[in-house]
């Protein structure tokens, strides 16, 4: 093989194996960041993850919604009308969030098993709940999700 | 009346392109000058009669016209006028419309720029862009029609989002429209290259003017974009890895990466194939991002409403016109020659070295943004992928491409001398890891992120120093700099200069907002007074106002530092009258150093009221640093080495006899 | 050929790439019927918009074929296919709304500013028969036959290709079958 050839393909290889690893990486920590959701009767049922940061839906139960005073800490409860977990929330919630609202938070559950949220969001357009709160939601009512084949028979 | 003229003049557009597609393009192939004549006249009609549905369209708007359909949607006759034209491109039908009106602006431009390029190349690019018009006139008029009428028509329109109702975002769509499709012009360069078989430095050349204007205007979009959510929004954030984001940040890289491989191509010979397959890839990347948003299949901000039925249309569209190029560049990629050889250390090593990367952060974020799409699919679970992991893979691979744009201008095409090449980056480096050290100590920033970025950032600035003066050492004076300017790769030069320039400042930008931001969510009462990064906030309560369609809950903050104050902030809690959604009014003080900005929550028992606190250092120079690598785009597009008919002018060729061939020299 | 294959990995990989985003649009919620299609319509009594006092429940849809739209005024989209709505009632289908989780006065405002097409609304406060009857937001519109079975969901705001190919050739339909 010529030296040219042999130099370029030393260089290619060297390129491909420096961003393979760096590819790699960059996959690995895609899995360790993927959030799942999960619905209020799987965490009651212990399926979410304890010490993993994961998503919670559902709706915003009505009259829950408790301020904790002199600060900004909220404390409300989120349902699918089956179960229902208390979520804890230091921060502005945002303008979309209301009693009966379909919302989604990201955070982790803590000992006690309440849900420590470092995000509340209602960033979808407030006509629509997130499809996972109505699928769960439908799922807890008749076995079967909103919309789509997937599901227990009822 | 004017509705249905629009809407006939849109049918004769697509009778137009349908022309325009076919007949120039089987010329080319068949050697009919007649036929190839016709590209450019078509292109100027097809323009002439997008001209005149969009202008029809935006009279609607203007004359409140609500038995239009998609007027009765988004006008409303409370509507200042400037919104009741940007209202025309609100949502989706608009949108389009606005879409395919700059697809034939595009193309006037190629049909009256090109006019020493060989008649045949340009005939084949007009077509293939006149096969992109059918695609989307078919799709605005079997599915998408602005001019649908409504009877009886309803005596008041809905109302434009009042989330729309703002200069930043009146003007964010036709920027990025005009990159997306914008990109549409390399892709049928590319396609009219590979069609007539013959890829050389010539097409090159060609072509890269058009990508540089088509990447400074995406460029541009998303500055305003990320400017927009950031003093609209209301939270402060500037980039969200919103799947609409990312559909517009994908196709800018892949066009970055197409401006770097062309200059390599357009030198050198050399990649060619990549330049090709990049082409393809940026305008793909642009209507993949145009199915994402419009299908339903990702739930965004950003989603227009829907209709599934569409989103087939488009996925149908993107088989035939990626599957196709891709397809076409599969036959005909073993035909191309390759370039000039290079060694191991060389500028074209350095260059495709960068683009690895580009492609790497382009392929990572298309994963991202897909991924939820692909777990679901699979059934394996309900999926989002944090903000978190689109951060730290960007943050993985900058800094490598930094490197290599560093030392890239000051490496020679084809061989470069490894020590010579030391030696002259050796006092940047110095300076680099020096500043870079010095940033990252306790005393200063404290943290080795900030270092890195200072570190980086520095590095940047002195290649680009230590590459001016090598260029300029040996000129005489301010004139001799001037006349640099104005030469045949003087502004190519100085717009990559900016450019890169550009990204320094970004990435100082974005780590310094990232690093030292100081977030506070407080609770304040009437009169109270909070301290953040040394400045004190005083709230005064909270008053109602009214503004022309809404009504606002008007905050007053008073902001000092060192006892003088420093402004006034006026944050509003805002109802629109129409529709009752509560929308929030940040209230910021602007500098070139940091902001200040400060947002209502919500109103708390006792007067008190919930606030968001920020001090923002440098947050300007994230979109600074894109206005300054767009800048730098436009000074290189306006090259003189591109005017080729001044080039050949200049070198005094006689014209061939062939009609068909006239114009171009490689 | 293996000179041609090698280029068609981009071909290839964009063809994945496809068939994933087909499938994504046929998971798509909006295209997937719901479970209640061909069922009876769920039980609710709820009290009516306009007078408190009266009472709507799903016995007011026999006899006829009805179309039932979840709406508010908080609703964006809901103002868009608003039009439509009036439309549809000029043209003789029988609309009876569900106001969802609004406020009594601001929904009457809304009806009297941008024109009334419902035979009578029930007002839904807190979301309840939303819940019931799958509905994942606003608008959403129901096509119920005579017999009180359900027979269409529409999701997201009607549009024009929507009541021309869908609803007005079903109602037509459901009207001439027994």
């Amino acid at each position: 093989m010529n030296p040219v050839r042999r130099k370029r393909l030393i260089l290619i290889g060297l390129m491909v194996a420096g961003i393979a690893i760096a590819v790699g990486f960059a996959l690995n920590a895609f899995n360790q960041n993927l959030m799942f959701f999960y619905a209020p009767s799987e965490v009651v049922a212990g399926d979410a993850p304890v010490d993993h940061p994961f998503r919670l839906g559902g709706l915003v139960t009505k009259g829950s919604v408790q301020r904790l005073p002199n600060g900004l800490t909220t404390r409300f409860q989120v349902t699918d009308m089956a179960k229902t977990v208390t979520v804890e929330y230091t921060g502005i919630l945002p303008d979309l969030f209301r009693e009966g609202q379909g919302i989604v938070a990201h955070g982790k559950l803590n000992t006690h098993g309440v849900f420590i949220a470092d995000e509340v969001l209602a960033k979808h357009d407030e006509n629509y709940m997130p499809p996972e709160v109505a699928d769960a939601l439908m799922k807890s009512k008749t076995g079967k999700p909103a919309n789509g084949t997937a599901g227990t028979a009822p | 009346m004017i509705p249905e003229l629009g809407h006939f003049a849109l049918i004769l557009a697509l009778c137009l392109a349908i022309v325009q597609s076919v007949f120039p393009l089987v010329g080319s192939l068949n050697r009919t000058p007649s036929w190839v004549a016709m590209a450019r006249p078509l292109a100027y009609g097809q323009f002439v009669f997008l001209a005149i549905a969009f202008a029809a369209l935006v009279y609607a708007f203007l004359s409140d016209d609500f038995s239009v359909l998609y007027v009765a949607q988004n006008g409303n006759t409370e509507l200042p006028t400037i919104y009741k034209v940007s209202a025309v491109w609100g949502a989706h039908e608009g949108s389009l419309l606005l879409w395919v009106f700059i697809l034939s602006a595009w193309m006037i431009a190629v049909a009256a720029f090109t006019r020493s390029l060989p008649e045949v190349m340009v005939a084949r690019v007009l077509s293939v862009m006149g096969m992109i018009s059918i695609g989307f006139l078919s799709f605005l008029l079997f599915t998408s029609n602005p001019f649908a009428r409504i009877f009886p028509a309803p005596l008041q329109g809905g109302e434009l989002n009042p989330l729309l109702q703002d200069f930043g975002l009146a003007v964010h769509p036709p920027m990025l429209y005009m990159g997306y499709v914008g990109m549409s012009v390399a892709f049928s360069f590319a396609i009219a290259a590979l069609i007539g078989g013959k890829l050389d430095t010539a097409w090159a050349r060609w072509s890269r003017p058009w990508t540089l204007v088509a990447w400074m205007f995406l460029s541009i979009g998303i500055v305003l974009g990320s400017w927009w959510a950031y003093y609209e929004l209301g939270w402060g954030g500037w980039w969200f890895w919103d799947p609409v984001e990312n559909a517009s940040f994908m196709p800018w890289l892949a066009g970055t990466a197409l401006v770097h491989s062309l200059a390599v191509t357009e030198k050198r010979g050399a990649f060619k194939r990549w330049t090709v397959l990049l082409a393809l890839l940026a305008f793909s990347l642009s209507l993949m991002g145009t199915f994402l948003v419009r299908s339903g299949v990702l739930t965004s901000v950003h989603a227009f409403a829907s209709d599934p039925a569409r989103g087939m249309f488009i996925l149908a569209f993107l088989m035939i016109v990626i599957g196709g190029s891709l397809f076409l560049y599969a036959l005909r990629a073993p035909g191309i020659s390759r370039g000039g050889g290079f060694g191991i250390l060389s500028r074209e090593t350095l260059l495709l070295g960068n683009n690895l990367l580009l492609i790497v952060i382009t392929s990572l974020v298309l994963l991202g943004t897909l991924a939820p799409l692909l777990y679901d699919a699979f059934d394996w679970g309900k999926i989002s992928v944090g903000f978190p992991w689109f951060n730290s893979m960007f943050v993985t691979f900058t800094p490598l491409m930094i490197l290599l744009m560093g030392a890239a201008p000051l490496t020679r095409w084809k061989h470069q001398d490894g020590g010579e090449l030391l030696r002259q980056l050796r006092l940047a480096l110095l300076i680099s890891v020096v500043a870079g050290v010095i940033v990252a100590l306790p005393f200063a920033a404290g943290t080795w992120s900030a270092g890195l970025a200072v570190g980086l950032s520095m590095w940047l600035l002195t290649t680009l120093l230590t590459s001016a003066w090598r260029r300029l050492r040996h000129r005489g004076g301010i004139r001799a700099i001037i006349a640099d300017f104005a030469s045949r790769g003087g502004r190519s030069y100085y717009g990559m200069w900016f450019a890169h320039l550009g990204v320094a400042v970004f990435v100082i930008g974005v780590t310094f907002v990232t690093q030292f931001d100081v977030e506070k969510d407080v609770r304040m009462s009437p009169a109270q007074e909070i301290v953040v990064n040394g400045y004190r906030f005083r709230f005064d309560g909270v008053s109602p106002h009214e503004g022309p369609n809404y009504l606002a809950q008007r905050g007053t903050v008073h902001v000092s530092r060192n006892g003088r104050e420093v402004a006034v902030l006026h944050p509003e809690k805002r109802t629109y009258k129409v529709q009752t959604r509560p929308m929030t009014e940040a209230g910021i003080d602007a500098s070139l150093f940091r902001d200040i900005y400060v947002s209502l929550g919500e109103p708390l028992d006792g007067g008190d009221w919930a606030l968001r606190l920020y001090y923002k250092p440098m947050v300007r120079w994230i979109w600074l640093g894109g206005l300054l690598m767009a800048f730098g785009g436009l000074l290189a597009a306006s090259d003189p080495r591109y005017r080729l008919r001044m080039l050949a002018k200049l070198s005094g060729k006689a014209a061939p006899a062939d009609p068909l061939t006239a114009g171009g020299q490689a | 050929m293996p000179a041609f294959a090698r280029y068609l990995a981009p071909l290839l990989a964009f063809l994945a790439l496809a068939a994933l985003l087909y499938k994504g649009l046929s998971i798509d919620p909006r295209t997937i019927p719901s479970p209640l299609i061909d069922k009876p319509a769920p039980a609710f009594r709820l009290p009516a918009l306009k007078d408190p006092e009266q009472f709507i429940s799903n016995t007011d849809f026999k006899g006829k074929v009805t179309l039932l739209n979840v709406w508010a005024t908080w609703c964006v989209a809901c103002r868009q296919e608003h039009p439509l709505l009036v439309k549809l009632r000029q043209q003789g289908v029988e609309i009876y709304g569900l106001n969802y989780k609004d406020k009594r006065p601001a929904a009457e405002q809304w009806l009297q500013r941008f024109g009334n097409p419902y035979i009578a609304n029930a007002f839904d406060a807190d979301g309840r028969m939303g819940i019931d009857w799958g509905v994942y937001g606003t608008p959403e519109t129901f096509v119920i036959d005579k017999h009180g079975i359900i027979r269409h969901k529409h999701i997201g705001p009607i549009t024009f290709n929507a009541i021309e190919h869908e609803i007005l050739p079903l109602v037509k339909k459901l009207r001439e079958a027994n």
